[in-house]
């Protein structure tokens, strides 16, 4: 406990470093997928090879893809743009599924609708087609974020800085305090962002919580399927 | 690329894989511990995970649980219990079973929650117990989902089978390891392209056997049934979102 409080500063640098790790990771997963997921709905003969593909990415274990990925790239393996890069990837791997489906759950009466009362196809996407994927893709993202911050730890083990440092410290120095607070950081961290996450949703989709339209749109999915 | 090149040199000398410290013995001492990690994480996940699936009661812990395992990072948990333990197998045996022991969880109620409920009625009303019912209906037809679920834990458990070498254990992070000491590049390169290739086998394993028992007759034939397509994809979505 007293090493906690005594390394007060050195574990705030530390949060800061993990948070510039995983934030990128997480925004280019979300943003890289909404592409590929819509393009693996529009073409079908994409949808299966995508969704394997990516899939297929999610079971490379993390520490060989931060070793392997400064041979691709040319970066020097303590690099922390490898570790921003294979969280990218499993960000991807696990985000584009998510979208795809979300996406792919909008029912066709309401895209045909849009059309009918006028709507392009762009248009039609980002205001009909994405608000309605909404909840779902949030989903996704909150698994995606939580995922990412407790996997930038292991990167420690290769010298880049970030609360998996004091893992390796408290390990190597033989200091409980140290690995005990690591730990108690990243996962109030994943907290602190699924909140965040979880507020922007409600702020973003706030059709979501008036109670009153709620069991109406709920009958109206039943009798849809 | 180069790197590349010279780290695929390294794998096809023979020294590379011979004697005690080589890399067959490496990959088999790997492939023990994911054995052993994944069988005792079944053991304690599987029985407790079908009975909340089955009795539809402690959803909510086991989805907070899940949660929870999911946030806490591996190599925390690893060096924490090897402080304690001291060096050597225990510590990389507990936090891969913590680690893996929900996901095998997760996909053991969601598989038993997929089945059709109007399936476990029919079941019920020919005079199924309890016990038939799970062993006879939910087990076999929930079977995809909690294969799902023991093929993630195989996964996750390859991944941090790999610290298992920091805290003094075996296995292919020895040599990634060593490589990383010793600032050999192609030694470390190499061994992570063993353990990639080990990962993606395992994965294509689990990908075979589940595609073949969707071919034997009465295991997950009525959850592909119209209606239930949609159910079994949200619990899966739920499952991994868990």
């Amino acid at each position: 406990m007293n090493w906690i409080l005594d390394n007060l500063p050195r574990i705030g640098e530390l949060t800061l470093a993990h948070l510039a790790l995983s934030l990128p990771a997480v925004i280019i997963a979300f943003v890289l997928s909404i592409p590929l997921a819509w393009g693996a709905n529009r073409v079908r003969a994409l949808r299966e090879p995508v969704l394997t593909g990516t899939g297929l990415l999610y079971a490379v274990p993390s520490l060989p893809l931060f070793i392997l990925l400064p041979a691709l790239i040319g970066t020097s393996v303590r690099d922390p743009l490898n570790v921003v890069i294979a969280l990218s990837i499993f960000g991807l791997a696990l985000m584009v599924r998510s979208a795809a489906e979300a996406l792919d759950a909008v029912t066709d009466d309401v895209r045909t609708s849009a059309t009918a009362i006028g709507f392009s196809g762009v248009g039609r996407f980002f205001t009909v087609e994405l608000p309605l994927a909404g909840p779902a893709l949030l989903a996704g993202v909150r698994v995606v974020c939580v995922s990412s911050i407790s996997l930038v730890s292991v990167s420690a083990v290769l010298g880049v800085s970030s609360l998996g440092s004091l893992f390796t410290d408290g390990f190597a120095r033989n200091i409980i305090g140290s690995i005990v607070a690591g730990i108690l950081m990243t996962v109030v961290l994943a907290l602190i962002c699924d909140l965040l996450l979880v507020l922007a949703g409600r702020m973003l989709m706030p059709w979501q919580h008036s109670r009153r339209r709620r069991p109406l749109l709920a009958r109206a999915r039943e009798v849809a399927a | 690329m180069t790197n590349i090149l010279e780290a695929l040199e390294w794998l096809l000398t023979a020294d590379a894989w011979s004697g005690p410290g080589g890399l067959w013995v490496r990959s088999l001492e790997h492939l023990g511990y994911t054995l052993i990690a994944l069988g005792i994480s079944a053991v304690i996940a599987l029985p407790l995970g079908l009975a909340i699936g089955h009795t539809r009661k402690g959803r909510g812990i086991a989805i907070v649980a899940t949660g929870a395992a999911r946030a806490l990072p591996t190599l925390g948990l690893l060096t924490l219990v090897a402080l304690f333990t001291g060096i050597g197998l225990t510590a990389p045996m507990v936090a891969l079973v913590v680690l893996a022991a929900p996901s095998v969880l997760a996909g053991a109620y969601a598989g038993v929650e997929s089945v059709n409920q109007a399936t476990v009625d029919a079941a019920r009303a020919q005079g199924m117990s309890g016990w038939q019912v799970l062993t006879r209906v939910e087990i076999p037809l929930g079977l995809p989902l909690i294969l799902s679920g023991l093929r993630l834990a195989a996964l996750q458990i390859i991944a941090t089978a790999t610290l298992a070498a920091y805290v003094g254990a075996g296995g292919l992070g020895r040599q990634l390891f060593l490589g990383l000491q010793t600032y050999d590049y192609s030694v470390m390169l190499g061994a992570s392209l063993v353990v990639i290739l080990l990962a993606i086998l395992v994965d294509a394993a689990f990908g075979l056997t589940q595609r073949l028992l969707r071919r034997v007759p009465g295991l997950a034939g009525p959850g592909t049934a119209p209606g239930t397509g949609t159910r079994s994809r949200r619990v899966r979505a739920n499952m991994t979102a868990n």
